[in-house]
């Protein structure tokens, strides 16, 4: 589904990335774990075209969105058509401020997929319900707390039919009564059998959800495996007792 | 007491008062009329990426906030004729003027708005698609007009105060008006009146914008 080979990046002198790879097949859960300032966001970033990378190649169901080494990006509609195979969610969700929650998740809708005001709406409702927010639809961001506007970010990604989800971090800025409200969404997700990649410091989220772990270290991938295999290694033990 | 005490004369002096307000007016509302949008293009190119349209922007910034008003006033109002080799009727060269000025303050008014924008706003309307045009017109505009009505609205009550500027190239407004009532009769009271007149002008500015305001206090953040 999703193909990163030796991937670089570097902002002015600093490489942040330093040629990580990574697969995730159709279907998989993988989390993305690894010390801060290892590159974590950056890759997820690369993928979804937020950031653009120096070396590599990046594939997304089949259709590539660069390859240095081949004519590098894709012209700009391809790539805004790639990057839509993928739901994005933030780890400071970034919901529209000026829009309402159901607003938030018909807006994208409309003007992207030209879906009809009702359709979007019958859609973003039917998705709002799944995070349990439906009640909430009417609300503006700032009257929910972090937790639900996190759902709320969720259900946009989700209404947008990605073939993949990448989370950065997902509950990195909630307390954790509310993390468990999102873990909740996204463990649900993850038994949907929903292609997804998670960078998270949940290291027990990690160990129960995903099919497989990477552990990021220094801009590569240092160790990729089952949980069970990847939580015991030593520099992984090392990381995650902290 | 010259006017006041004299209904005669004081009901003539409304008369060329009212004049001269539609006058300010005019040259009031035909500056923000061209100045709110070329203020937004300006900004568009301060910001941009290219270094052609970024490095002009910058010095006609500079230029016009740097510069007296009153000196652009006058420039204008003689160099064009120059220029192009007609007359101009006042209105239009001041008009230009002012516009062009306040073009500019806005422009900064819309940067600042602009780059105080949380970049996750953009990111996230990429992220679900939006094409860059999309973006700006339903993610980021709306959020910035509501973060510049308070520093437009500061620009605007400065605007209606500024028109008593073009005085100085000859225009018949409302200041120039109780000016010359002023001296023929050799009192102030013409002075007060079309104070006034400027204060209930930007009373009703204020009220305006601070309707405005309120529309916009749906949402926070
Ligand atoms: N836009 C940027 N400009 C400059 N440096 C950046 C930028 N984004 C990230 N970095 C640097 O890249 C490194 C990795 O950051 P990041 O990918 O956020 O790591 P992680 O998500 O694993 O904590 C950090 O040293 C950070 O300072
Ligand atoms: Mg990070």
């Amino acid at each position: 589904m999703l193909l990163a080979e030796k991937l670089y990046k570097s902002f002015a002198a600093n490489g942040v990335l330093r040629g990580v790879s990574l697969a995730v097949n159709k279907g998989e859960a993988v989390a993305v774990i690894g010390p801060s300032g290892s590159g974590k966001s950056t890759l997820l970033r690369c993928l979804i075209n937020l950031e653009t990378i120096d070396k590599g190649k990046i594939e997304v169901g089949g259709e590539t969105l660069v390859d240095m080494d081949v004519g590098g990006y894709a012209p700009r509609e391809q790539v805004r058509r790639i990057i839509l195979k993928m739901g994005f969610v933030f780890q400071n969700f970034n919901l529209f401020p000026h829009f309402t929650a159901l607003k938030n998740v018909t807006e994208a809708q409309q003007r992207v997929l030209h879906r009809s005001r009702a359709q979007a709406e019958e859609r973003a409702l039917d998705e709002l319900e799944k995070v349990g927010l439906r009640e909430k639809a009417g609300e503006y961001p700032y009257m929910l707390s972090g937790g639900q506007q996190q759902r709320i970010a969720i259900a946009r990604a989700l209404a947008m039919d990605p073939e993949m989800l990448l989370f950065d971090e997902p509950t990195s800025a909630l307390d954790p009564l509310l993390t468990q409200d999102v873990l909740k969404v996204i463990r649900r997700l993850a038994e949907e059998d929903r292609t997804m990649l998670v960078v998270t410091h949940e290291m027990d989220f990690a160990r129960e959800v995903a099919d497989r772990v990477v552990f990021m270290s220094d801009g590569v991938a240092a160790a990729q495996g089952s949980p069970a295999d990847i939580f015991a290694l030593p520099e992984v033990r090392a990381f995650s007792a902290r | 007491m010259k006017y006041l005490n004299n209904p005669a004369r004081f009901a003539v002096l409304l008369g060329q008062m009212w004049e001269g307000l539609s006058v300010t007016l005019s040259l009031f509302s035909l500056t923000l009329f061209f100045s709110l949008p070329l203020g937004l293009i300006i900004a568009l190119c301060r910001m941009s990426r290219f270094r052609a349209l970024r490095l002009p922007s910058q010095f006609f910034i500079l230029v016009m906030r740097g510069t007296p008003l009153i000196l652009q006033v006058f420039t204008i109002y003689f160099f064009l004729p120059m220029v192009f080799g007609s007359v101009f009727d006042r209105l239009t060269a001041v008009t230009i003027a002012f516009s062009i000025n306040y073009a500019a303050y806005f422009a900064e008014i819309y940067r600042g708005g602009m780059e105080a924008m949380p970049g996750g706003q953009r990111e996230a309307a990429h992220v679900l698609g939006f094409t860059r045009a999309q973006a700006f017109m339903r993610v980021i505009l709306p959020q910035v007009v509501k973060r510049v009505v308070l520093p437009v609205s500061n620009e605007v009550i400065t605007l209606v105060k500024d028109t008593a500027l073009v005085t100085a190239v000859g225009m018949v407004e409302l200041y120039r008006v109780a000016r010359n009532a002023a001296s023929t009769v050799g009192t102030l009271e013409p002075l007060f009146i079309a104070g006034a007149f400027y204060l209930a002008l930007n009373s009703l500015v204020s009220f305006l914008f601070n309707r405005f305001n309120r529309y916009f206090s749906y949402y926070q953040g």
